[in-house]
């Protein structure tokens, strides 16, 4: 799917990255511990997460992730909006939680990846 | 080819933690060190640095580019790992919540390093520091 797809099922409002909606993703990976997310690496992944700092936007650049989904309605501060700018990482927010935002992009198709001690 | 690059890591800061990595990154990617390297070399370095600032005070990070590896040092005057095997466990972490609420401290980060990384060292002393040195193939 795409971003934009993404952007649909969870009602995002898009805080960077308008012209980068097309960008496909095929895995997801959804987490509030940063190591829990350094720990899976796939391409093209999108991360969902409650976690709002600049780490999660670090977090994002090591592992070339495309976009990532704010849950439970949390607005980033402009330094980190930034920094996803300066990289291409696209930056949705929905008021939607963790779990029904997991749920539905399950449901809608993305996979979850592989969990590292599978080949 | 040899190259070596060095990183002043400050733990005042916890925003600025990972601007080596991101930074080690940008310049493998330049000098067009294959993708999967890259993103092994930045994941481990990432770890580490922020291991450095939350557990040990900042450090320097050296880290040296070959045609066939390339070799992260991470050295800090930390207090050290009184019990390395068990540091090395999924799940073992000592942060406290304050670390936690900013995301760290699933106790993740050491066998993250371990997996992305072709060798890996620990050495440690309690009150003296630890020094961590990883090397990646290309
Ligand atoms: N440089 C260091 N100096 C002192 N202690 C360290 C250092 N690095 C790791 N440790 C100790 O080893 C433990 C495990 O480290 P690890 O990186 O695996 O997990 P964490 O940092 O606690 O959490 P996470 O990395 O998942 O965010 C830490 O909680 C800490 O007690
Ligand atoms: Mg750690």
């Amino acid at each position: 799917m795409t971003v934009r797809d993404i952007k649909n099922l969870l009602s995002c409002e898009t805080l960077w990255g308008e012209e980068l909606l097309d960008r496909k993703v095929h895995t997801a990976c959804g987490a509030d511990m940063m190591s829990d997310v350094l720990a899976f690496v796939k391409d093209q992944s999108v991360l969902i997460t409650g976690l709002v700092n600049l780490q999660t936007v670090r977090t994002a650049m090591m592992m070339d992730i495309v976009c990532i989904v704010f849950v439970r309605g949390k607005v980033p501060a402009k330094e980190v909006i930034d920094l996803a700018a300066d990289n291409d990482i696209i930056i949705l927010s929905t008021s939607q939680l963790m779990f029904e935002s997991c749920g539905k992009l399950y449901g809608a198709g993305l996979s979850g990846g592989k969990h590292k001690n599978e080949s | 080819m040899n190259l070596n690059f060095t990183y002043d890591v400050d733990s005042e800061d916890f925003t600025r933690a990972g601007e080596a990595s991101a930074d080690i990154k940008k310049k493998l990617k330049k000098m067009n060190v294959p993708h999967e390297a890259v993103r092994k070399v930045a994941i481990a370095m990432y770890e580490g640095e922020i291991n450095m600032v939350i557990h040990a005070n900042g450090g320097v990070i050296t880290v040296s580019v070959n045609e066939d590896s390339i070799t992260m040092v991470l050295a800090d005057k930390g207090p050290g790992i009184p019990d390395v095997e068990k540091a090395m466990q999924e799940g073992f972490s000592t942060a406290p919540d304050n670390i936690r609420a900013l995301g760290f401290g699933a106790g993740m980060g050491l066998p993250n390093m371990k997996k992305y990384t072709d060798e890996m060292h620990i050495d440690t002393e309690i009150g003296v520091g630890t020094t961590v040195t990883m090397k990646v193939n290309i």
